[in-house]
């Protein structure tokens, strides 16, 4: 249950900061959710990673879906030479992904130090 | 120690963020470009964006509103004309604001400081700087901030554009900002000047000095007007052959040494200079409405440009209580530039007249603090250009300003791309360089209402010169020669003049009501093409420049076949993307008649035929324009290559309509022979071997599936940054060089417009690109298939009484802040 809260707290506290703070304020989030909720520092790393992995790859698809795929085609030219939307969301979901799940990891130990 | 896990977790979450966060070569910082809320993802305008708005700007005089068509063209209704200004700026910034900032960084040298440290970067940054584009736009803010009506309308625009920068979120930053990292700062009055001698620079800033100077060094006089006449047979001059000239000329003094000292010197210059696209031009006609099925005038342009995205132009209607105008304008700049009002309608080709002379300097010591001139030794005057370079120490470029010319701009110190050169100083004489208003042309015909008042705005006009045309609703159709020209003796600044001597200066300028102009002519139409604005030998000053033909003659001779009381829009439409190939007219007889078709094999003959049987126009599928351009390509290769690449000194490699005025006089023609070989070429065996040497690549290209014009040619309109994947790429449009439809590779009309002045105005138009300068709006590339088709959208002068018209989509309410 701490798992699935831990996800859809991180989630929303990302959004929430994301609407006022620079992107990596997701680092903030999930970081502050993994301090306040007790996990082990594996679980705190997979809540973190699928709750960016979620947040960053919904909002690029819902976004994506709207716009007919048009700059996702073009920036997926630019950036890996193919005019892959679902590639572009995948990769804005990893990256996300990565710094939610480090940071949740960082959070996860910080809390462990302080016992 | 539980620390440690931590420790080492926390600095890989900094480190994966800050390594996010930072552009690593190339690419953008991904963390911050992918973030849905942040990054590119927020560029990606979903397909039925809403542009309603309601907004309260600080700097509006009054309210506004602004109603947008589904094709995002924007009609702004203000209540005094000022406002007009403010708003314009806001939405050329709303829809174009990288494109702006990045034209005018360009401008003023300042690549760098986007982009980085890249040797070839900096060197372009370096010549605009040392060319004085900085200097000239400053030189014609000091104009315009002097003139009260222009500084008002200069400070409105300038505000609008700031008022959408100042509300700018990160997230809704124009993508390019995005990929390069970096973010727009305010814009300025200077920056407008800036995007004008951008203009100046791209239309007026070519001439073949160097090129010529070397020529006259290696080819005897004969010679060099055989390589490069001043006169073709064939031209057909805006001003019709047999005008007179009537008026009384400024006396010339030719400089008494100029037979010794410029004529005679065999100089040679290393320099390789980097050259706007030579083909830089544009159609305009306006026919009479004696001609015209409904009896008013119609008028027609095409400006032809580099083909980019963001366009140049974005389509916009400013209603005012002086004036109601609609047409292309230019992010950048206030007014409407090409368009019409509610009385008269106006647009431009470019004259390619020689603006831009080089002088020799002589300095007194390498430290290059005093020069001669006069005999005297004299103090140059410096401006120290600083570049800054993204992420290094600023690059200082000190440059040396003679008074009397201009800036020192190739010396020592500037030496890449070939120009070394440690023995001469050039410095520039530009008319560029001179003070002036451009802009008030522009808002004068806006404000136009008849002849009168479009005689009067164009005065304005002083670089680039411009062929101006004009039709009004009372029946006057015009077209002014206009800019203020250097009135020069014969040849003065084709070749590179003493800089030692105040005789070799610019002695006036040509009086404004000399410059060539029909009101009203008897043929009862108007037309330019830039080719020779007047028969040369009739008027009184030496024009310079190199001056396309064949447009001009195709032009002239359909709207004279066209019977008085024809004439429409629709015979206007095709006539402005007609593909038919009057250089290929005169020149395929030629290729045919000296051809020896016994001696070729059963390939050979095959392109031969299509050749020969092709309709010579330049439509998308016809193979013949490619056989043509390749066979006569490499006929003059081997015409002119062995003369001409016998050294290395840059030279200018002949106009097309050279070799083919030449071969039709005289089929022996000094430049046939072959002089690497002992016998004596015939026009036979050169264009016979030439056509031989063509057909392996025309084999090669049908293997490819490229024999075929469209094909071939393979028109695509790139990103201002060249990235493909922001670009639309091997559109099928025929057309090509000295065609109507001047559509090359990655240049041609860049807006097409005709204007029927019916009393409820008829307008046409289209242009390679869309209203969204965003490359996540569907609007973005919308008018580009269209454009390529030869279609034209109706452009509406929307009426105050027309508000709740369904084509109006959006409705922006602005209100004073």
């Amino acid at each position: 249950m701490k798992f699935y809260i831990s996800i859809i707290l991180t989630a929303l506290l990302s959004f929430a900061f994301g609407m006022y703070m620079p992107w990596w304020s997701i680092a903030l989030a999930a970081f502050i959710i993994a301090v306040v909720i007790p996990q082990t520092p594996g679980k705190s790393f997979i809540t973190g990673f699928i709750a960016l992995f979620l947040l960053w790859g919904i909002l690029a698809f819902y976004i994506d879906v709207q716009n007919e795929h048009i700059l996702s085609q073009r920036v997926a030219e630019l950036i890996i030479k193919s005019k892959s939307s679902f590639v572009m969301i995948l990769l804005t979901a990893l990256i996300g992904a990565l710094v939610g799940g480090f940071a949740a990891l960082s959070g996860s130990y910080l809390r462990k130090t302080g016992k | 120690m539980r620390i440690v896990p931590f420790l080492i977790s926390a600095v890989v979450t900094a480190g994966l963020v800050y390594a996010l966060n930072k552009k690593l070569g190339p690419a953008p910082p991904l963390g911050k470009f992918l973030s849905p809320q942040h990054g590119f993802w927020q560029n990606a305008d979903p397909s039925d964006m809403d542009y309603n708005a309601d907004l309260k700007l600080n700097g509006l005089k009054d309210d506004a509103e602004v109603y947008i068509d589904d094709r995002l063209v924007p009609h702004v209704f203000v209540k005094n004309e000022t406002d007009a200004y403010f708003v314009q700026g806001y939405l050329h910034a709303k829809f174009r604001l990288w494109q702006m900032e990045f034209q005018t960084h360009a401008a003023a040298g300042r690549i760098s400081e986007i982009l980085g440290e890249n040797p070839k970067v900096l060197n372009f940054d370096r010549e605009q700087r040392r060319l004085g584009m900085v200097y000239a736009a400053e030189k014609s803010l000091q104009v315009v901030e002097a003139d009260p009506d222009s500084k008002t309308i200069n400070d409105a625009y300038t505000a609008g554009v700031n008022a959408w920068i100042d509300e700018l979120k990160e997230s809704e930053l124009p993508l390019e900002y995005k990929l390069l990292d970096y973010e727009p700062e305010h814009w300025t009055n200077l920056k407008t000047a800036l995007f004008l001698k951008y203009m100046s620079k791209d239309l007026a800033g070519s001439e073949n000095d160097f090129e010529y100077t070397n020529a006259k060094s290696i080819f005897s006089a004969e010679d060099f007007e055989k390589l490069y006449p001043l006169a073709a047979d064939s031209l057909d001059p805006i001003i019709p052959k047999g005008t007179p000239f009537t008026d009384t000329a400024v006396a010339l003094k030719i400089p008494a040494t100029a037979d010794s000292l410029y004529f005679a010197k065999k100089d040679t210059v290393k320099i390789k200079e980097t050259k706007p696209d030579p083909d830089n031009g544009s159609n305009n006609w306006a026919v009479s409405g004696k001609k015209t099925r409904s009896g008013y005038p119609i008028l027609c342009n095409d400006p032809h440009l580099a083909l980019n995205l963001p366009s140049l132009w974005f389509e916009m209607q400013l209603s005012t209580p002086t004036y109601n105008a609609y047409g292309a304008t230019f992010p950048g700049a206030p007014a409407v530039i090409i368009g019409f009002n509610d009385s008269c309608s106006f647009g431009f080709t470019n004259s390619g007249r020689d603006v831009r002379d080089y002088y020799e300097i002589t300095f007194r010591d390498s430290t290059r603090m005093e020069y001669k001139f006069n005999n005297e030794w004299k103090k140059t005057n410096w401006r120290v250009e600083t570049i800054k370079v993204k992420g290094k120490p600023d690059y200082i470029d000190s440059v040396a300003y003679i008074p009397e010319f201009g800036p020192v701009m190739y010396d020592r110190s500037f030496t890449d791309n070939n120009r070394t050169d440690s023995k001469h100083y050039y410095a520039c004489r530009w008319k560029a360089h001179d003070p002036s208003n451009e802009i008030e042309i522009f808002i004068g015909l806006d404000r136009a209402k008849n002849y009168t008042d479009y005689a009067e705005a164009i005065k304005n006009l002083h670089t680039p010169g411009q062929n101006c045309v004009f039709a009004c609703k009372n029946g006057d159709i015009a077209l002014w020669c206009q800019g203020e020209f250097p009135a020069k003796w014969k040849d003065q600044g084709k070749f590179v003049m003493p800089g030692t001597d105040s005789s070799y200066l610019w002695q006036s300028m040509i009086p404004q009501y000399q410059n060539p102009h029909q009101h009203n002519p008897a043929r009862n139409f108007v037309s330019s093409a830039n080719q020779v604005p007047v028969d040369i030998t009739n008027y009184p000053y030496y024009l310079g420049g190199s001056y396309p033909l064949y447009r001009g003659i195709s032009i002239n001779r359909r709207l004279s076949a066209m019977d008085s009381g024809t004439v429409t829009v629709d015979e206007m439409k095709k006539l402005q993307t007609d593909n038919y190939n009057v250089f290929a007219e005169y020149t395929r007889p030629l290729l045919l008649k000296y051809i020896d078709a016994t001696n070729l094999n059963d390939e050979e003959r095959k392109y031969l035929d299509q050749l020969r049987n092709w309709n010579l126009r330049n439509d998308i599928n016809e193979t013949g324009p490619t056989i043509f351009n390749l066979w006569y390509d490499t006929l003059q290769v081997k015409t002119y290559g062995d003369e001409l690449n016998k050294t290395s000194l840059p030279l200018h490699w002949p106009e097309a309509s050279t070799l083919s005025e030449a071969l039709a006089k005289d089929p022996s023609y000094k430049f046939i022979d072959n002089i690497n070989t002992p016998q004596k070429e015939t026009a036979t065996d050169i264009i016979t071997a030439a056509f031989k040497a063509a057909v392996p690549v025309m084999k090669d290209a049908e293997a490819n599936n490229k024999l075929t014009w469209a094909a071939f040619k393979d028109t695509h309109v790139s990103h201002l940054t060249k990235q493909m994947a922001f670009s639309r790429e091997h559109l099928p449009i025929g057309g090509g060089n000295h065609i109507i439809n001047a559509t090359k590779a990655d240049h041609g009309p860049s807006w097409r417009m005709i204007v029927e002045m019916t009393p409820e105005t008829n307008a046409w138009g289209v242009y390679p690109g869309g209203q969204n300068g965003n490359p996540g709006s569907k609007y973005y590339d919308m008018f580009i298939d269209k454009w390529a088709e030869g279609e034209y959208y109706p452009l509406w002068l929307m009426k105050t009484s027309e508000k709740n018209d369904n084509r109006v989509k959006w409705v922006m309410k602005l209100s004073k802040g």
